[in-house]
């Protein structure tokens, strides 16, 4: 920051009652010069061409366009996948978000107190979270079979990553006086975490918790592509036959769901906060 | 004063018909689901698989690792940061008209509804899918990625962009109003340094997501990092997939890093 003020210095102005205000110069076009050559580099990379979207744009809708109108009679067919993708995403989100729970406490600064342990947690909770679902999802596909099981466990291994960084975020920045004031009347440190500390962060916690369940519901789409069962599964097997009406059921059917499922958790969220 | 404050613990608000009610209704749930889970059960090989996953990991292969070629994991990275940057700018421009004609404050009501269920709609379709019919557009390869990505990404990125459309501080305008200043004006001093910082952040954090999403790619063919590695785990070669994922991870936690510094330092101004 100083030395980019060092080469470019602030603009001087000086004020009528004779003092004089520095105004140091805009970071923007050093920030759009990098951005245009990441760009360039990107498109040299990957090959985007322009003119092929524009030429080809009608190819888009083709897909889309056979997938109306939707096939009503598949529809039986897409409640058992339908509820199998909520049910795994329901108790995938609630064993990763039980976890974190703990994992959580150990990696915040202000409840542990040893550096080395704080910093391995969060290592772990790093370490975790780089790992894709959908690689996730595979590899739990091999140790436990294929199965809703598989998707579960990927769903649970998630949210538990998600939900510990901001769980213990959320932690470190609560009121400590309720805490101290418990430790000091001579409460065990544990009693005074469920106590003093459990209550400020439960709001915001059951609020991720409900965002995360919004989310996996539509993540779980995608791991039946690996055979962890769910929509995903007919979702692809319809893919891969052409049938796209049956497509266009499935994909509508998600979406009354996710819009149903988001319209609930925005209203709870609504009453939590 | 012992008699206040047992007076005060008597007068606690008392919740537990409705806490017994919600952790019942959630017992109910989670049952419900957890009785219907199912796997075909391959047990016996489970446990010597997890060994051998972490054997690879443990043993990546270093050729792979450091090969320079088109076909090393460096190269392979940096597509995959190329597909997930570029898809994260279109993005985040396709997004801009989207929010504003979605924002609550802006726009009429009805509009304001259509235009948030075209986003949902767009958000529910999965992303593979839209990587299905991008293949189909323009041949296989990093370019059908990228323009998965960017659509991909217009749900989220547009619903944060609202919420700090949403948030604009009217008063702001309204002083330059009282100030004399013409619309471009106002557009320039009192709408985009107040919308600038969230932007920004919220692209930068979608890349850093893209980033991670970008394995799904593979799966259909449109670039990246995600073919191989499934390829090399399909095949149970796990030497290879583990010097892929070594790579992926260091690459994540890199960008993490980067993304939050610079995220910090915009919500800091």
């Amino acid at each position: 920051m100083s030395l980019y003020d060092k080469i470019f210095p602030p603009r001087i102005t000086t004020l009528p009652n004779g003092k004089s205000v520095a105004k140091p110069r805009s970071r923007a076009p050093v920030v759009i010069l990098v951005i245009l050559a990441l760009s360039y580099v990107s498109v040299k990379v990957t090959g985007f061409d322009l003119s092929v979207v524009v030429r080809r744009s009608k190819e888009f809708f083709v897909i889309f366009a056979r997938m109306v109108p939707p096939e009503w009679g598949y529809m039986s067919r897409v409640w058992k996948p339908l509820m199998d993708t909520i049910k795994m995403s329901l108790l995938g989100s609630a064993v990763g978000a039980l976890l974190a729970v703990p994992f959580a406490t150990l990696a915040s600064t202000n409840i542990v107190k040893n550096k080395v342990l704080v910093a391995a947690m969060r290592l772990f909770f790093s370490l975790v979270r780089t790992l894709p679902t959908l690689i996730t999802a595979l590899i739990a596909t091999y140790i436990f079979g294929l199965g809703t099981l598989a998707g579960t466990i990927a769903i649970a291994v998630f949210t538990f990553a998600y939900l510990g960084k901001v769980l213990y975020e959320e932690i470190e920045t609560v009121d400590m006086g309720a805490f101290e004031a418990m430790e000091s009347m001579g409460v065990t440190k544990a009693r005074a975490f469920v106590f003093a500390i459990l209550p400020q962060v439960a709001p915001s916690y059951f609020s991720n918790c409900l965002f995360c369940f919004e989310g996996n519901v539509r993540y779980a789409a995608i791991l039946g592509y690996v055979g962890a069962g769910g929509i995903g599964l007919i979702l692809n097997e319809k893919i891969g036959w052409r049938e796209y009406p049956s497509v266009g059921i499935i994909l509508l059917a998600l979406f009354v769901t996710v819009f149903i499922i988001e319209t609930i958790s925005r209203e709870i969220r609504r009453h939590l906060t | 004063m012992k008699d206040s404050i047992s007076a005060m613990y008597e007068k606690r608000p008392r919740t537990w018909a409705t806490q017994a009610l919600l952790l019942a209704l959630a017992l109910v749930l989670l049952l419900w689901s957890g009785l219907s889970i199912e796997s075909s059960g391959s047990g016996t090989g489970g446990g010597k698989i997890a060994l051998n996953i972490l054997s690879g990991l443990a043993h990546p292969d270093t050729g792979l690792l450091f090969n320079f070629t088109k076909q090393g994991v460096a190269y392979l990275l940096l597509e995959t940061v190329c597909i997930a940057f570029l898809g994260t700018v279109v993005g985040a421009i396709l997004a801009i008209p989207l929010a504003f004609l979605s924002a609550s404050n802006l726009m009429p009501k009805p509009i304001a509804f259509v235009a948030r269920v075209f986003i949902m709609a767009v958000r529910t379709v999965p992303t593979f899918v839209y990587g299905l019919v991008f293949v189909r557009m323009v041949a296989p390869g990093p370019f059908a990625g990228l323009l998965t990505m960017s659509l991909s990404s217009i749900g989220m990125v547009s619903k944060m962009y609202i919420e700090a459309i949403e948030d604009l501080d009217a008063g702001v305008l309204e002083s330059l109003t009282a100030a004399g200043c013409n619309t471009l004006q106002k557009i320039r001093y009192g709408v985009l340094p107040q919308l600038m910082p969230g932007f920004a952040s919220t692209a930068i954090y979608r890349f850093d997501m893209n980033l991670r999403d970008a394995t799904v790619l593979g799966l259909v063919g449109a670039g990246g990092i995600g073919a191989p590695l499934i390829f090399a785990m399909n095949a149970y070669r796990w030497n290879e997939a583990g010097s892929i994922l070594w790579g992926l991870i260091i690459l994540v936690l890199l960008i993490e890093f980067l993304s939050t510094r610079i995220r910090v330092k915009l919500a800091r101004g």
